[in-house]
């Protein structure tokens, strides 16, 4: 689903992200490890070709797409529909004067899904929502419920990616575990490719198959999560291991 | 940040205060409109029909308002003039109000040359003071209703282009904003869904909190002999006419000049009460 090669990022002649390999296959959920402003945020937009202003370089394949070479129109045509970003401020990622079913309607219209109300209902109930809250406003719904629909969002546009940014660290702990529950039944039942950006090595555990650690915009240790946690080959890793209360 | 359901009550009880403001500002209006667009009915006499054995006669129980110097019933050339000074206010907010929000809107979210180029253009008709240039265009085209429409809506727009640019520019760099691109949502459609109605709120309290000034600037065009002609009835017109009277008939002046007053407070009242109840950070606690 996603390939990457080679990827350089830069602002101005400044390197501030560069993945030599990253893979992630349907069904496998992968987490980009780092602190803030090791680069991982960077390398995600860039998969969808949103980093504005930047030079990049290498081989990006997503959903088929090389991102690199795409047109505007193709890229529009791969957001959402194909693949979908989830952020970190899920409240703040929904227009405060649209309702959310107003806003789901017109994605799907976007993307051109027919039988748009069922689809609805269908994708909000896969992540454990209400299909009440499609007539409520942002204002009107808790952060985890804004969450979870905006991975609703991308079950019902028939994503087969997901980009998480931070998906979880805006949320409190149980409501974390709820979403991090979604993310990863997605990934198992409907085979979704899950690409998770996250400083918090608690939710990574959970739910990532791989791991990437990122320092300073390179790569210093990747391979299976369960090794890479357990026996950190790296410092910096076990210096990001130790830090966790 | 507080959970939905400490913030419901909040929102209940809160707005209920300061959106009687808005409220009776509204209700003032609709009475002046109603006045205004019934005239034809409720007017006891007609607004042009001059009588020179009843000239300048004082507020009795036949003339409420009195008479003017051509001994036309002042009561009824008011409600007749709320037609032509609404109309004037009316017509001039929504020219001005939907060109410089759109350009403002485009100009704020493209950013770059677009906005630069949009930007500077605005502040060319910034640069001139607006009753001066509505003074100029009155004097270059024939003074009329019309005229000072023209004249006051080409002053007028550069202010919206500003504050919805402004307002626009902000909203470019929230996360919807951002999330809509990552959905694919194309530049014009994100600029009308989100962009357009989310700085609209500070829009309308302007065109409210303008309305008065509208009116008043309307006015003095007309005081100034450049906006509407005899015998159109128009408020400012009419305190033109009668304010030579003022010592020895004060009834002349006083009344389009208390209309006048009124319409321009009921506006004020009303967007401050908008302001009010639209704040953002009354909704999202």
């Amino acid at each position: 689903m996603i390939e990457v090669r080679d990827l350089r990022v830069s602002y101005g002649g400044r390197t501030v992200a560069r993945v030599p390999e990253l893979d992630v296959a349907p069904g496998e959920c992968v987490a980009i490890v780092g602190e803030s402003g090791s680069g991982k945020s960077t390398t995600l937009l860039s998969l969808l070709g949103l980093t504005e202003g930047a030079e990049v370089s290498g081989r990006i394949r997503v959903a088929g797409v090389d991102v690199t070479a795409a047109s505007p129109a193709e890229l529009r045509a791969i957001r959402g529909a194909r693949v979908a970003l989830v952020m970190q401020s899920p409240q703040a990622a929904l227009s405060p004067t649209t309702r959310l079913g107003t806003l789901m309607r017109r994605a799907l219209k976007l993307h051109r899904v027919g039988d748009a109300e069922r689809v609805m209902t269908e994708a909000v109930r896969a992540v454990m929502l209400d299909p009440a809250i499609l007539r409520r406003y942002p204002h009107e719904i808790s952060g985890g419920q804004a969450q979870r629909f905006a991975i609703a969002l991308a079950v019902a546009l028939g994503a087969e990616a997901i980009l998480a940014d931070e998906p979880t660290s805006a949320l409190d702990v149980t409501v974390q575990a709820e979403v991090a529950a979604v993310l990863r039944g997605l990934c198992a039942e409907r085979g979704l490719a899950l690409l998770l950006v996250s400083h918090d090595l608690a939710l990574v555990s959970t739910i990532a198959d791989r791991v990437l650690v990122m320092r300073d915009g390179e790569v210093v240790e990747s391979g299976p999560a369960a090794r890479v946690l357990a026996e950190p080959a790296h410092p910096y890793t076990r210096e990001l291991l130790e830090a966790l209360p | 940040m507080s959970t939905p359901a400490e913030a419901a009550p909040l929102r209940r009880t809160l707005p209920r205060v300061t959106d009687r403001f808005a409220l009776a500002g509204a209700v003032l209006i609709a009475l002046i409109a109603l006045a205004a667009l019934l005239a034809p009915w409720i007017a006891p006499y007609p607004p042009d029909e001059v009588n020179p054995f009843d000239s300048l006669r004082a507020p009795d129980g036949a003339h409420w308002f009195g008479t003017d110097a051509a001994g036309r019933d002042v009561f009824s050339r008011v409600l007749y003039g709320g037609r032509t000074s609404l109309f004037i206010a009316v017509t001039v907010l929504a020219v001005s109000a939907t060109a410089g929000v759109l350009l403002g809107v485009v100009a704020g979210y493209a950013g770059g040359w677009v906005r630069d180029v949009i930007m500077r253009v605005t502040d060319v008709f910034l640069a001139f003071p607006a009753l001066l240039l509505s003074v100029a265009l009155a004097v270059v085209l024939r003074p009329s209703v019309t005229t000072v429409i023209v004249a006051i809506a080409v002053t007028w727009w550069p202010w919206y282009a500003r504050l919805s640019a402004s307002m626009a520019a902000s909203i470019a760099t929230r996360p919807y904003v951002d999330a809509a691109r990552c959905l694919g949502v194309p530049a014009h459609m994100i600029i009308l869904r989100h962009v357009l109605p989310n700085s609209l709120t500070p829009v309308l309290v302007q065109v409210s909190l303008d309305a008065g000034g509208v009116i008043l600037t309307a006015a003095a065009l007309s005081y100034l002999g450049l906006g509407a002609q005899e015998p159109t009835a128009e408020w400012g017109l009419m305190v033109e006419q009668g304010q030579t009277l003022f010592t020895t008939n004060w009834w002349v002046v006083t009344f389009p000049g208390l209309a006048i007053l009124l319409t321009a407070f009921a506006f004020n009242v009303l967007g401050e009460g908008l302001r009010n109840a639209l704040d953002p950070r009354r909704i999202v606690t």
